[in-house]
Parts: structure tokens; sequence; C-alpha cells
């Protein structure tokens, strides 16, 4: 059971790691690469809790294969914020209450930041659809919808 | 009562103290851990859903490389049936033993047989593969009615009902007057059976936790639960390792909903720990989740209420039956004690029956059984409300249960806010909006109220003043949903500091007294009356402090803004002594500035909702959609208005996904036919509408903050406000959960079929 070797980009920085050829990427970040901030709620890309970016492409890192980073650009929450600075989504999260026990947040906020860099300017239902593939079992969404297109406005103003 | 008025952070919408971690993904619940060493656990589970297990051979998994340890149910303590219940909190040991891990008969599909440590996850899995065990197939029962006919497959034979073995497990009633004169006095009299289906809290994060056990028997536990002095109890009793030796620390928790107010991987992964002498991490899958943790009961009421012509109620009976699942503990005390509450009713009868199934235990979700109570009871309240050509609002007002009203279930009630509810909700603009048009589908609107009990009960805190002049508290709660945020903003405002300063944790079991689970609708109320008699401790230490300093009588000195202060110029003229100053004064002026509290707090006030909910329902699919609700609630005080919101919010949407879509789905084997996400369909973000609350505030007045727990009352009226509003809708009445898509159809069909027979 020989492991691949895989050479990636994560949040910006080179990374390689070994993983198993059935490995998904998921397993990647949260094992060998100790980035647990995607979670798993399903693993049957349902929940969304394990949301990544493939090349500015968000997909669940649950139904990826680890090797298929190879040469690729991946994004995870850990790169969301920039140093000490958050990205606005997350500030807007954390100033409108849009998450509660936050197991569903790190996807949230992967998933909100692709659809506001795809439409930065979703209405309401364009928000909803988008994030359809994010289950929240906490807020009911609505605290969620309201900080996106918040920070869509205010980004927008900028 | 003392409420802090003109307040600077107390209903405060302020940022939670553990959000940076969760917004950056850097929070750390149970699956994120890893230690040194650790090794994987698995579990395998039974395929049938009632077993006799006649042995378990489990050599040939002992013999597989990598494989550690193997522990089956003789492992487990066992609590003998015959010896009587072991209580802990509303859990008999007794049944926790053989549901932990399947002792003389699998019980449902999913019940553990077996569990394994070894080093990878992929190898234990293979080695449960290997485990051989030989059952005898049962006959078995799921639904509730299949489950009490006579001839029915017995789970538990020691259990008698009527003399005679059967599943039913327990009963309970509340009474009060005499209904069979009440109904006499009654003018109409509605009688209707309601059936609902299990459905699962749908936590995000899966039942997950790292355990270390030392060759002397210490043994650390991160777990995700609602209450890590509950997981160090619990694995205590299973293991027999005394409590004193266990250290249970509470990851982030990732959702719970009651779901995760008992243990199920904490006891197999300590045993598993010290057979084999490495740390050992357990993790669900969803699939695991969804066959094996507990959902609530599916059920099947039968509620009468009898009302006099001017709208009067004046008896009712309610009969709830609720699936227990394989073990006896259905929440057959929420069902018949809160869902006819709401109401000052002369003549009543509640009775509740919990019965054992062949499905997995039933844990608590959120105000157990009274939402599948209030269903029944707030759909025929719309039937006789109809039926009396009253405004539904208008009759639940006049019936309602206020100051000095009798509850069924035992107290007299002080001042609640029902009444305010219902007028608060009449009063709303939702509900003199018109409907509007559906563009060819069609719209209604229904209401209902629910309560719930709230709990106090066990808490502890402690908290310390910084060498920097700033605060730290400890409790012993795990924060679900924000309570964090609520604690820090209350002992800010009573320090006089800005909140940033107050850094809140939740201790482990070691550390802290013991605190209760969360769970009841009681962190906010517990913790927050623990931490406010810590923190006035601590100002009285502050004002010792500054007294001795300006050499004056402590009750000279007031504490104000953050600092000491002379209380008039008599006392004498001296600059403020601010808390910062006090700290670095501390080591020559008495020592450390700390407190504790530990207490079992009382005095929690039930909670009382009115809910109102508009829905469209296109008749050509069958798809009802929730297209506006409010959520009206007295919630005592908000202390943080945005995560009360929160909670009215989590609750409606989950109680709009019981309406109207979810639901355990069996094979005609009695498996679970829909076990994960996919399938067992809950709201997405695009089902729901923004979910509008009006928070009433009558504040607890033997809370020091007014609190009223809030997290579960709002579940409980959403199913009957959906169901009242697709009866608005459609004209047709639905006696069963979920209205899901085929049901709508099969009953729009109803007319057709009727025509073609």
């Amino acid at each position: 059971m020989a492991k691949v070797h895989v050479t990636t980009s994560i949040n910006g920085e080179p990374m390689e790691f070994l993983c198993e050829p059935s490995d998904t990427m998921l397993d990647a970040l949260r094992g060998p690469l100790a980035l647990t901030g995607s979670k798993e709620g399903c693993a049957s890309g349902d929940c969304g809790a394990c949301s990544i970016t493939i090349d500015d492409r968000l997909v669940c890192s649950c139904l990826m294969l680890a090797v298929e980073s190879e040469g690729h650009e991946i994004r995870t929450i850990e790169g969301l914020a920039q140093g000490d600075r958050l990205h606005p989504l997350q500030q807007k999260f954390l100033e409108m209450a849009a998450l509660q026990c936050g197991i569903c947040t790190s996807g949230m906020l992967v998933a909100s930041d692709a659809l506001l860099k795809k439409n930065p300017d979703p209405t309401e239902e364009e928000v909803r659809f988008w994030l359809a593939g994010n289950l929240c079992r906490c807020t009911g969404y609505d605290k969620i919808v309201r900080a996106v297109m918040e920070t869509a406005a205010e980004m927008r103003a900028q | 009562m003392n409420l802090v008025t003109n307040n600077k952070w107390i209903g405060q919408r302020t940022i939670r103290p553990d959000g940076m971690d969760k917004v950056t993904g850097r929070a750390q619940f149970a699956a994120d851990t890893t230690m040194p060493g650790m090794i994987w656990g698995k579990v395998l589970r039974s395929p049938h859903p009632h077993a006799r297990i006649r042995s378990i051979d489990t050599s040939k998994a002992e013999k597989l490389p990598g494989v550690k340890a193997v522990v089956t149910s003789k492992d487990i303590v066992d609590f003998p049936i015959e010896k009587g219940a072991v209580m802990l909190g509303i859990q008999d040991m007794r049944w926790m033993c053989r549901n932990v891990m399947a002792r003389d008969k699998a019980l449902f599909p999913g019940h553990p047989i077996a569990a394994v440590a070894a080093t990878t996850e992929a190898i234990a899995a293979e080695a449960c593969a290997l485990i051989e065990v030989d059952y005898e197939v049962l006959p078995w029962s799921i639904k509730i009615d299949d489950a009490i006919k006579p001839d029915a497959p017995i789970l538990h034979e020691f259990n008698k009902f009527d003399g005679k073995p059967s599943n039913i497990v327990g009963r309970l009633e509340h009474k009060k007057g005499d209904i069979e004169q009440g109904f006499k006095q009654a003018d109409t009299v509605i009688e209707r059976t309601f059936t609902t289906r299990p459905v699962h809290q749908g936590y995000i994060e899966p039942h997950a936790c790292l355990i270390s056990v030392a060759p002397d028997g210490k043994t650390t536990i991160w777990s995700s639960s609602q209450g890590q002095f509950m997981v160090r109890a619990m694995t205590a009793y299973l293991t027999g390792i005394p409590q004193s030796d266990i250290r249970a620390i509470p990851a982030e928790i990732g959702g719970g909903f009651g779901g995760k107010t008992i243990v199920y991987l904490e006891p197999l992964a300590t045993l598993l720990a010290k057979k084999s002498g490495r740390p050992v991490k357990m993790v669900m899958t969803r699939e695991e989740v969804m066959r094996a943790t507990g959902p609530t009961s599916g059920s099947k009421s039968t509620v009468k209420i009898g009302a006099t012509k001017d709208g009067k109620i004046v008896a009712a009976h309610g009969t709830f039956y609720l699936q227990a699942g394989a073990f006896p503990g259905s929440p057959i005390r929420g069902a018949a004690g809160c869902s006819f509450t709401p109401y000052d009713i002369p003549n009543l009868l509640s009775e509740g029956f919990d019965v054992c199934s062949n499905r997995s235990k039933v844990a608590a979700y959120r105000a157990p059984g009274a939402p599948i109570g209030a269903y029944a009871v707030e759909c025929v309240l719309d039937e006789v409300a109809e039926a009396l050509k009253m405004d539904p609002l208008d009759f639940r007002l006049k019936n309602a249960a206020k100051e000095g009203t009798k509850a069924a279930h035992g107290p007299v009630f002080p001042r609640i806010g029902y009444i305010e509810t219902v007028e608060a909700a009449k009063a709303s603009p939702h509900y003199a909006a018109p409907l509007g048009d559906g563009n060819g589908k069609l719209r209604g609107r229904g209401v209902a109220s629910g309560f719930w009990f709230n709990a106090g009960g066990e808490s502890s805190a402690q908290v310390n003043i910084t060498e920097d002049g700033n605060v730290v508290v400890t409790t012993g709660h795990p924060d679900i949903g924000g309570s964090r945020a609520g604690i820090a903003n209350i002992c800010a405002e009573l320090l006089g500091i800005d909140y940033r300063r107050v850094s809140v944790i939740i201790g482990d079991t070691q550390t802290v007294g013991f605190s209760n689970l969360t769970g009841g609708s009681r962190v906010l109320f517990a913790s927050s009356m623990v931490v406010t008699q810590s923190t006035e401790k601590i100002i009285q230490t502050l004002r010792e402090r500054a007294a001795k300093i300006w050499e004056i009588d402590p009750e000279a000195v007031k504490w104000e803004n953050g600092a000491a202060h002379p209380v008039s110029p008599n006392a004498g003229q001296f600059e403020p002594l601010t808390l910062e100053e006090l700290a670095e004064k501390a080591p020559a002026m008495g020592g450390p500035i700390g407190a504790g509290v530990q207490l079992n707090t009382q005095g929690a006030d039930g909670g009382f909702g009115t809910h109102i909910c508009d829905v469209e329902v296109d008749v050509d699919l069958g798809i009802a959609r929730v297209i506006r609700y409010t959520a009206v609630q007295d919630v005592g005080r908000a202390i943080h208005p945005g995560y009360v919101e929160g909670q009215l919010q989590g609750g409606v949407a989950q109680g709009i996904g019981w309406a109207l879509n979810e639901e355990y789905i069996y094979t005609k084997e009695g498996k679970v036919d829909n076990p994960g996400f996919l399938d067992y369909r809950m709201p997405v973000c695009s089902d729901l509408p923004m979910i509008d609350c009006i928070m009433v505030e009558i504040p607890n007045p033997k809370h020091p903050q007014g609190v009223k727990g809030v997290g579960e009352v709002p579940l409980v009226p959403v199913m009957a406000a959906v169901a009242n509003a697709i009866y608005n809708a459609l004209g047709k009445r639905f006696y069963a959960l979920p209205m899901s898509p085929p049901k709508v159809l099969e009953k729009l069909d109803e007319p057709v079929q009727q025509a073609a027979e």
C-alpha cells in the first residue's frame, strides 16, 4: 500500500503531502495537513461543512480525492482572513450573530465568499439558492442570509 | 427584584467571546482533536431490529495486524434489571449500559455489538467485519400500533402493563376537575387522532471523542456533549473508573438540541483505551448518527376538546402515545404536561404512554415531547375556534392561562407572559397583512401557541480578577448557542467595565464545580445566577479593599463604572480606585481576588410563545412552502438579543422541517431507509423565508436579570401553526406529519378517489 505524493498549493502556500489514493481532500486537510477548519458533517456532499475552493471553484472537499489537488490552488477557511485582518464576511458573521454552534460556519463562509466573488450583488433568493448546499441546524439561516447581503452591500460601497 | 437598568451591556448585541475562533476555523470540536500515539475505534452494529445474541466470537478480529483492543458487553459494567433503577439525571443506568452495547439482545438495527480499536480507521472497520455473531432473529415492531398489539413481540419481558408483558413501559397522567362533567357542559366537542413520525435532532457535527487512559486509570476525555459532567458520570458508571479519575474536557459542540445529553461512544472508547494502553479516537459517520443515536419519538395522540358557544373551553382530554425506542424513557412528560398548559381549562385529563419498539432509544429533542403534544392540541383548538366562528387568537385569549391559573402539571402560575404573546401576535404587522395573491398557488395562514417548563438546577461558576485587572469567568456548561456572550454581558454590566475585558471559559470537570447539562433551556438562567452572585462577592471584596486603603468603612464605598468611589463627600474625598488599580495592589492588600458560587438554582419560569405562519401550496406538485413566519415569545429578558432571536429562528426552522419533510422512513426489514442528509430532508436555506421575531420581555422576578429560558419554546408551536396554515389554504386538515409532497397530493386527490369508488 504505497502512499501518493501530492504537490499542491493551499491558501497561497506551496504544500506537499502523502495520502492514500482513496483519501478525500477532506481527509488530507484534516489529517496530514492539520487544517481542521473544514468539518465533516456527512461525507456525502450534502451538508457543505467541508466546503473549499479549488482554483476558485466551490467544492465539497469530502467529494474530491486528495490526489486531485495536484498542481491546483486550494483555499480553505484558514485562508479567508489576511493575517490578523478578518474577511468582511467573517466580521459581519460576528457582528450579526450569524453563527450559533459554529460547526457549519467554516463552510458557510467559504461558500459565501465564492458567491460574492462571482456575484457581488446577489438578491436574497440568489443567496438562499447558492447556500442551499450548506446545512445549518441552529440559526434558521435568517442571520446568515442577512450577513451575506450586508457584507455584499458594504464591499460594493468600498 | 433588583434589575439593572440603564444597561451598558445587558441587551446589547456584543460579539461573542468564542466567535473569532469559530469564523476562522480554529475552534476545537471533538473530531478536531488528536494525541500522540492515538488509535481509532469503530463499532460493530446489529443488522437486525430484534435478535437474541447467542454468542460473539472476536478471535479473528483480535488477530488482525493493527488491532489493539476489542470490547463487548462483558467489558461494560452491568446494572441488573431486577436490582432496580440506578438513575443519573433522567437516565437509568440499567438501560444506558444496554444501549451503549447490546447485552443479551440486539434491539434495533445499529445497536452496538462490539467495538474495536486499531492503528487506522480502516483496519478497525475491517476487524469489525471479522467478528462473528450468532443471532437468533426475533419478530419486531416499530410503529406504536404494532408495538401495543396484544401479540406484539415484547422487547423487555420483565416489563408488565395491566399484569401482562407489554411494550407499554410507563404511564403518567395530569388531572384537574372532572372531564365527564366538563364535556357535558360543552356545546361543541371535537376529538381527533394525530400521528407524527420520528425525527432526528440533526446536529451537523456527528458524535466524536478522544480518550486517554493512563496505566494508573487517570482518564482524560475530549468529547462533544451537552454536559461534561454527564459524560464523566456516565463513563464512570459504565466503566467502573471513579469519577475523580476522569477529567472530561468539553470540546466545542457542533449542535445538540438535546441529542447530546447522553453518551454513546465515550464508555466504549474509554474501555478500548484502557485495554490497548493507547489514546482512542472515535467519530461516528452520519449514517451511524441517523441509525443509532436518539431521534425523538414518533407518536399517536388523541385530543378531545369541549367548549361552550361563548368560546370557553370547559373540558379537554389528551392521550399521548410516544415511541421510546429500544429502552424506556420517551418524553411523555413534555407531551402530557405542556400541551394544554397555555390554557385555563377547569376539567382536564392528560395522559402519556411510553412505548418501546425496535428503533434506537430516543434522546431529548428541544422541549422533548411538547411539540408532539402541541401539534395535536393546537390543531384541535383551531377546529374548535372555527366551529365557534371565533378568531383563533381571540379564542386563545379567552382561554389563556395567567397569574393564578393552576396548571394541570402542578404549579399555580406566577406572573407569566402568555397573554402578552397572543396580544403581540394579534397586533403584529404580520397578522394584519393580507395573504396576497399566490399566483396560482393557494395561500393560508395559521397560528399556534406553545409552552415549555424551563429549568434551573445545578450550576457552578468561578470569577477571577487577573493581575492586570481583567476578568476570567469559568462556568460548567457547554456553550451551544452563544451563552458565553450573555455571561460576558452580565459580568461586564455588574462590574461596570467593557465587556471585552471579560473572558468566558467553559471549565472541565476537574476545574469547576458540578454543573448540570446544557438542556431544558436552563443554561443562561442558571449560569448567570451563579455568575451574578460570584461577581457580587468580588464587588464586595473590591469595596473592602478600597475601604482599607482609604481607611474608611466598607459601607462608605460604592462600586460604580468599574471603580470604587466614596458613597458621598461625607465619607471622605478620595480619587476613585479602578479595577486595574485594585488588582495591581492585590498582593499587598489581601491577595488574589476571586469568588466562586455553586447553587441548585431555583425559580425558572415557564416559557410561552405564539406563532403565525403563512404557507403557499402548489397543488400540482403538492409542495407546501412557508412564505412568512413570525415567532412571538416571552423571553423574560433578552440578555443578548441576537442570540435570543437565533434561538427563535432556529427552533422555527426545525419545526418547519418536522412539519413538512423530515421523517424516519423504514424498510420492510425494519431498517432506517434514509440515514443521510440527502434523503432525510432537513430544511436548506432556499426552503425558508426570513423568520421574524417579536420578543416580549416580562422579566422573571426570581432571577437577578429577569432571565427566562428561551431555547425550547420556539419549536413547540411550529408544526401546528404550519398545519393550521395548510388547512386554511386547502380546506383540508392533516392528521399526520410530515405534510410532504406525496402526502399533500394524496390529500388533494381524496375527493377524486371517492368519486372513482
